[in-house]
């Protein structure tokens, strides 16, 4: 037992400052979520209501097993992007009849649903999710195809969605498509390729071309209903093998698919009893620093997530820029990587390296709570060996075949988002709190280096160095980058699995790890534990 | 002496007459039907005789059977109860006839008794005052079965026009149920009290009078709530019912518990109505109140011993009630209801009693009588008591069957009957079923939260979650009820991030009510600062919640019903378990809005399936005699739209 001690001071001026950005950008997310609800827009809505179809959510919603939870993943894709925030798409991990599965559904009120490069990218990590952590696959599908003028960005790479599925298949992870609407052309290989098929009565429409394209190939007259309605797949091609008589109907059975599977998860059960915190998660919202440059110490953070805020601490008085120790989220032991004052230095690098290894000779699942500048620069540590060091680190990070589980807490910059375990080192699932960045360097340092690039550059040329045009560039480089840091603009290009409100940390790890010991746990073995 | 007692009878008295013979150190034989084998009083008896058949004319009324029983099983006495053959001469005369006991009146009397014609006659002579009948009865007028009791075979009549059907009516009731159909008509008194005297013979010429109980609390001509002493009977007046019932049972050699009913009048006069010649439902109100036990004495006189002191010289302490606690929905109608008592518990309290015939987890069969258990509590006022009972009634759980305990309840707590101002009618205009308005929306709220609490408790998979919890809300969670009388109420509610409740609402409306942390058997919600907490008990298809609002029924809603569970379209469901009486209508046959198709019995009384809108019947599924359930098709009738 090493529980936290609370260190939070509610009254301070600095806890009040962090809560107040804190709950502005909380605000601005929340609102964006409630745009969600909207879909595609209001009298869309309305129009798929008037025809007596549910809403996505609202499939999700019956699907689920009532009154438990749903951990719905990148809900912003695509903001910032152009194409619609959501991606036309709503995916998660939900249960299921007592089994968690990745729920992925087509939003018919945004764009018909249609398949653009932003929904195709929310939809293959869905499918990753799920084959990761073997969730049974269940696909709510009604879409009306791609989205033609990007079809260059989709064609290719789309093939990989029926790839991923037979695949999932072939490995044991049940696949079921409900499909309520058109799953037409491409699209038709959905169901296709799925597991278990469920159409619906004069609702559904499954055929590789529809009435006018088999017109124009082959002459044939022919309709919706006999080309791909439901009681023709059911009853003649057997494409369908249940055949729905409404949504509900259809929902129903897809819950009776599911409870017969008996999919057990691999991996061990929580071990300890997941006693809360003792203090109070509210407070998380006070101690990220509105200004980024203020490092805090992740204890504090830990001390509101893990259960009974009991963390046995690894090599507390080395390294101590980084955090690392042993605890238990939802009574599941994981081991945890947090940054503390930002920059990661030789101890720490090598610090993780051996942390790593503990965890896979233990099995125990890895968290990494980022708030990382970098690995440190200058001649000291260069001649010390860093990049030596940081390789340490991202080569344990990158072969640890423990599941990972990345919160990015505050910042995470430069080859600290590698060694911290970002995007491109495979965590099981990643979030982001709304305050946080992320980005090769600072805005400010990027922009410096590139002006400093720019004088030595004129210099070199003997040309006079303009600092009027310098100033607007520095100025606007900033902009860019800091725009293009934030997190939002990060969850819409799906660079995470979405944004945290902070308090909801522990319920989405918790999540997290339930879903990813669907799958069995097995540390990477070979050398003995190398101490460094 | 009598060493092993036959109760030919069933249920809460075949119980409470066990009760006493086990004091008193003699064993009992319990008898029963089919539909009675698993039942308490035969789990509880140590030696039981099995009544083939269901029906009460197949088991219970069956005198060569039970007398039968009673000789198999070396029993040297029979003890009736109050129903089925407990005023049958004929079965008195049997039992002596096989040389056993009969714990009873002999069976002249009983016969003399029987008739109610025969029996005014006879008090007419012995100077008893009787109503007048007949042509001298004028109207409104009462028609009854001579044969009758209970209720059965009862009209009032306020004119002539309606005295030949009601006549006809009467027989027809009288006839089905007691194989008689003679009735008689007498004038009816308006706001008349029932008062009835319990009286006491023995053998040796002793006759008592063990006091009055008032029994003006009817539904349908059957007591629901007794009580002694009367308020309306004062030391004048009990003296002189008193001595015209001695009277009474002297003119006919009454030995053993008998009870003349008379009716007072709100002039001050009373009327001899008839004498009951057995031990009577309400007998424990006089045993609160006389501290003596009727049963003990009822054996003790048929062992031929003398009454002894303390029911020759009975003096009257402090008053008592009881209340009949029957499965009917007083608010439809009082159909009967048979089937599960999920729970019963009525709290251990000093003062109160409580005689019945289940405990939780028994069936209330649908063929014999809708009344389960008495509950009788005393106190030295009459408001005492009536607050206790009431207190009792309403911190009971009785879940599983729609019950009379609510109606009782505000009997209990209603002004008039506290203020002694009550009489036969009082039901009709108190109904004491309104409920307060909206309370529905809270038993719901109630269910729908506990159940949720029941639902994450028992998840293998992510318990500790806050319930629902949403990182992206688009609704709440929602769970449907159908309440009888209420229709469909649906239930929204969400919780935060910290596992409280944070959002209600019901039928999609914003409750303006708070909720405590659901617990799994109960959850406090709080109105306008004060909080009441909501006990619910989740069965299978149904929600019970009980709370001080009242309690309620509530069937849960699939939220998958299966699409072939909607029946036949048109089809005409038996409302409850019972047998057809009549089928009214043929295949072809065109009805109108209200008509009625088919007459089922249930619980002793007739119900009519009639059709709710014009049409024309193309199926008819039962046929007279055949067994229906609740919800089983009896005819399809075609809209004529």
């Amino acid at each position: 037992m090493a529980i936290l001690a609370d260190r939070v001071d509610e009254r301070s001026d600095a806890y009040r400052a962090n809560r107040a950005a804190l709950q502005t950008l909380i605000d601005q997310h929340d609102e964006l979520l409630a745009q969600l609800l909207v879909g595609g827009g209001q009298q869309y809505v309305d129009r798929h209501r008037k025809r007596g179809k549910l809403l996505a959510r609202e499939r999700i919603e019956l699907l689920l097993d009532r009154d438990s939870p749903f951990l719905e993943l990148s809900p912003l894709a695509g903001w910032g992007t152009g194409f619609p925030t959501g991606a036309s798409m709503v995916t998660g991990v939900g249960v299921v009849e007592g089994h968690e599965c990745m729920i992925v559904a087509n939003d018919p009120t945004s764009r018909g649903g249609a398949i653009n490069p932003i929904t195709l990218r929310k939809n293959l990590r869905a499918m990753e999710i799920a084959r990761e952590n073997r969730l049974p696959f269940i696909n709510l599908v009604e879409s009306g195809g791609a989205d033609l003028p990007t079809q260059s960005e989709i064609f290719i790479p789309g093939g990989r969605t029926f790839h991923d599925i037979t695949e999932m298949s072939s490995l044991g992870i049940p696949t079921i498509a409900l499909v309520f609407g058109n799953s037409t052309a491409g699209g038709a290989y959905v169901p296709g390729m799925s597991d278990y098929v469920v159409m619906i009565n004069q609702r559904s429409k499954v055929f590789l071309g529809g009435p006018p394209l088999v017109k124009m190939a082959t002459g044939e007259e022919s309709d919706d209903e006999s080309l791909g309605g439901a009681e023709m797949h059911a009853r003649v091609s057997g494409s369908a093998d249940y055949f729905a008589l409404d949504e509900r109907d259809a929902i129903r059975l897809g819950r009776q698919i599911v409870r017969r599977l008996g999919h057990r998860k691999l991996g061990p059960g929580p071990r300890g009893p997941g006693s809360a915190p003792r203090y109070d998660p509210e407070q998380l919202l006070g101690i990220p620093s509105s200004d980024l440059r203020i490092p805090f110490d992740p204890r504090d953070v830990l001390a509101r997530i893990i259960d009974d805020s009991d963390f046995d601490e690894f090599k507390p008085l080395y390294g101590t820029s980084l955090v690392t120790g042993f605890c238990e989220i939802m009574g599941y032991p994981v081991g945890v990587l947090a940054n503390h004052h930002g920059v990661l230095f030789n101890e720490e690098a090598d610090k993780a390296a051996q942390f790593i290894q503990l965890a896979n000779q233990s099995d125990t699942p890895l968290v990494f709570l980022q708030n990382t500048t970098g690995y440190m620069v200058g001649k000291d540590f260069e001649q010390r060996g860093i990049i030596k060091d940081g390789a340490k680190m991202i080569n344990a990070v990158a072969n640890s075949s423990v599941p990972h589980l990345t919160v990015n807490l505050a910042a995470s910059y430069g080859a600290g988002n590698y060694g911290m375990c970002g995007r491109a080192y495979g965590p099981r699932f990643l979030f982001t709190w709304p305050n946080a960045r992320t980005a090769v360097m600072g805005p400010a340092q990027l922009a410096g280096v590139m002006s400093i690039v720019a004088r030595e550059s004129a210099a070199s040329m003997g040309r006079p160095f303009d600092e009027e045009a310098d100033a607007a560039m520095r100025a606007g480089v900033e902009e860019q980058i800091e725009r293009e840091s934030l997190a939002l603009f990060m969850t819409g290009k799906l660079y995470d699995d979405g944004l945290l409100d902070p308090r909801d940390t522990r319920t989405a790890l918790g999540m997290g790890l339930s879903a990813v010991h669907t799958n069995e746990i097995a540390g990477q073995r070979g050398y003995g534990v190398f101490r460094m | 002496m009598i060493n092993r007692v036959l109760v030919a009878n069933r249920g809460e008295i075949a119980r409470r007459v066990a009760r006493t013979c086990a004091a008193l150190g003699i064993e009992t034989v319990a008898v029963f039907s089919d539909a009675d084998e698993d039942a308490l009083f035969v789990r509880e008896a140590t030696r039981a005789v099995r009544l083939p058949g269901t029906s009460s004319a197949d088991t219970y009324l069956r005198i060569d059977l039970v007398v039968a029983a009673a000789l198999k099983s070396g029993a040297d006495a029979v003890h009736p109860g109050y129903g089925f053959l407990a005023e049958n001469p004929a079965f008195a005369e049997a039992v002596i006839d096989a040389g056993l006991t009969w714990i009873g009146p002999p069976p002249s009397a009983m016969r003399s008794m029987g008739s109610k014609i025969e029996a005014k006659r006879l008090m007419r002579s012995a100077g008893v005052p009787v109503l007048p009948e007949g042509d001298e009865a004028g109207f409104p007028a009462l028609v009854k079965a001579s044969a009758g009791g209970g209720g059965r075979g009862m009209r009032i009549v306020r004119s002539e026009a309606e005295l030949a059907g009601a006549v006809e009516a009467a027989a027809r009731e009288a006839e089905s149920a007691f194989g008689d159909g003679t009735v008689f008509v007498e004038r009816y008194v308006e706001r008349g009290r029932h008062i009835e005297i319990q009286m006491f013979a023995d053998q040796h010429g002793n006759c008592v009078s063990l006091f009055e109980r008032e029994c003006s609390i009817q539904r349908r001509h059957q007591k629901i709530v007794e009580e002694s002493p009367s308020p309306a009977v004062n030391e004048v007046l009990r003296a002189e019912m008193g001595a015209a019932a001695v009277a009474a049972a002297r003119s006919v050699g009454y030995v053993g518990a008998g009870t003349v009913e008379f009716l007072l009048a709100p002039d001050g006069r009373f009327y001899f109505l008839e004498m009951n010649t057995r031990l009577q439902v309400e007998h424990p109100v006089t045993e609160l109140v006389t501290g003596l036990d009727l049963v003990a004495l009822q054996i003790a006189v048929a062992e031929g011993s003398p009454l002894p002191p303390a029911a020759l010289h009975p003096t009257v302490n402090g008053h008592a009630i009881e209340v009949r606690l029957c499965a009917e929905d007083p608010a439809a109608g009082y159909l009967p209801q048979s089937g599960r008592v999920v729970d019963f518990d009525i709290p251990a309290l000093a003062n109160v009693r409580v005689d019945t015939g289940v405990m939780s987890g028994d069936d209330i069969p649908p063929y014999y009588d809708s009344m389960f258990a008495k509950v009788i509590a005393w106190a030295p006022t009459r408001s005492g008591a009536a607050r206790l009972l009431a207190f009792a009634l309403s911190s009971s759980r009785v879940h599983g069957v729609a019950t009379n305990r609510d109606q009782l309840v505000q009997v209990l707590r209603h002004p008039e009957f506290l203020a002694g101002d009550i009489d036969t009618g009082f039901l009709e205009r108190n109904p004491c079923t309104e409920r307060v308005d909206g309370t529905h929306r809270l038993a719901a709220v109630a269910a729908a939260l506990v159940g949720q609490a029941r639902s994450r408790e028992q998840v293998a998979v992510l318990p500790l979650v806050p319930s629902g919890w949403r990182n992206v809300t688009s609704q709440d969670q929602t769970v449907e009820f159908d309440i009888v009388g209420i229709g469909l109420v649906s239930v929204g509610y969400r919780f935060d991030r910290n596992g409280a409740v944070a959002r209600l609402t019901v039928d999609g409306e914003p409750l303006g009510v708070t909720a405590g942390t659901p617990l799994t058997g109960s959850v406090l919600l709080t109105e306008n600062g004060v909080s009441t907490r909501f006990h619910v008990r989740i069965g299978d298809q149904h929600a019970y919640v009980d709370s001080l609002e009242g309690s309620w029924t509530l069937r849960l809603v699939d939220r998958f019903p299966l699409p072939d569970s909607a029946g036949l379209a048109g089809s005409l469901v038996a409302p409850m378990p019972g047998s057809i009486l009549r089928v009214l209508v043929e295949t072809g046959q065109q009805v109108i809005p209200g008509q009625p198709l088919v007459v089922l019995e249930a619980m002793k009384m007739e119900h009519q399936v009639v059709a709710p809108s014009g049409g024309t019947v193309t199926q008819v599924l039962v046929a007279p005699g055949n067994q229906v359930s609740t919800g089983q098709a009896l005819l399809v009738l075609e809209d004529k739209s």
